[in-house]
């Protein structure tokens, strides 16, 4: 495989959507504060589209469905981060931190 | 049969090695940076990779859409909410959660090599294309074939602006 056309290979992208998604996941397990949290929801969201967009480019038939696809999962990655930072102002408002372990109020 | 490395062939790959690499070493900054503000800025690299990534997938529209909502909205936005929560920019402290440690590490570890081995394993079949997937013909499929999906999508971003809305002014009084 020459490494100057990997741009023209379905592999490479799905290769580089795994790690992104690999590397979202574990952020998503080891950060303790929500906004990395988020941050780490992201680039899971990220990798998804990359998954969309290349299958969409190299197997399906109609090209458009996959870019439109992608457009959808950007604005609902939008209204997600919006719902969720509006969500971290109101924690820290209330418990004057954004660490995951000291928002305890429902804990059984 | 491989391009020559100063044709201009050889220059779009090289470009597109450079922006792999960008992406890859954004996501790695995005894990393992100690302050909230490096892991955005980790982030944003990121985005741009994925941006161009969209650039060479055919999909010039959807690469400018990266670049103007993530980059542009949701990136600002983030940074936003950490100079509003986290003003002091502490570094991230280890609780000590066994998540958090290995077992996290190796899940994550799992889910990738599982994902990457799927893609390697799995005979993909190409099919012939029905139409040539350019601007046009998305917004022509955006406002007929998914006309639907399109107004609904606005709806949930004005609920989730309203959402917003509510959820941050609560508690403002005291």
């Amino acid at each position: 495989m020459e490494i100057l056309t990997l741009y023209n290979n379905l592999t490479t992208y799905l290769l580089l959507a795994a790690v992104l998604f690999g590397l979202g996941m574990y952020g998503f397990i080891t950060r303790r504060d929500f906004i990395g949290m988020l941050i780490s929801a992201e680039m899971i969201l990220n990798a998804a589209s990359l998954n969309f967009m290349a299958f969409n480019r190299f197997l399906s038939p109609d090209p458009a469905t996959g870019q439109i696809f992608t457009l959808f999962i950007m604005a609902i990655a939008a209204a997600e981060a919006a719902i969720g930072l509006s969500l971290v102002v109101a924690v820290y408002r209330y418990y004057r931190s954004i660490d995951c372990q000291d928002v305890t109020k429902l804990q059984g | 049969m491989t391009p020559s490395l100063f044709s201009a062939d050889g220059l779009v790959g090289i470009i597109f090695l450079l922006m792999l690499a960008a992406t890859l070493v954004g996501a790695i900054v995005v894990v393992t940076a100690k302050r909230l503000v490096r892991a955005l800025a980790g982030l944003i690299v990121c985005f741009v990779g994925v941006a161009s990534m969209y650039f060479y997938l055919n999909s010039p529209f959807v690469s400018m859409m990266q670049i103007l909502i993530y980059v542009g909205a949701i990136a600002v936005t983030i940074a936003f909410a950490i100079m509003f929560a986290d003003p002091e920019g502490k570094e991230q402290k280890n609780h000590g959660n066994l998540l958090s440690g290995p077992v996290g590490f190796c899940c994550a570890t799992l889910v990738t090599f599982g994902l990457a081995a799927l893609a390697l394993s799995a005979n993909w079949i190409p099919f012939a294309k029905i139409n040539d997937g350019s601007v046009k013909e998305v917004g022509t499929q955006l406002l007929t074939t998914h006309a639907m999906v399109f107004e609904l999508v606005s709806v949930l971003l004005l609920i989730a602006i309203l959402g917003a809305l509510v959820i941050a002014r609560e508690g403002r009084r005291n």
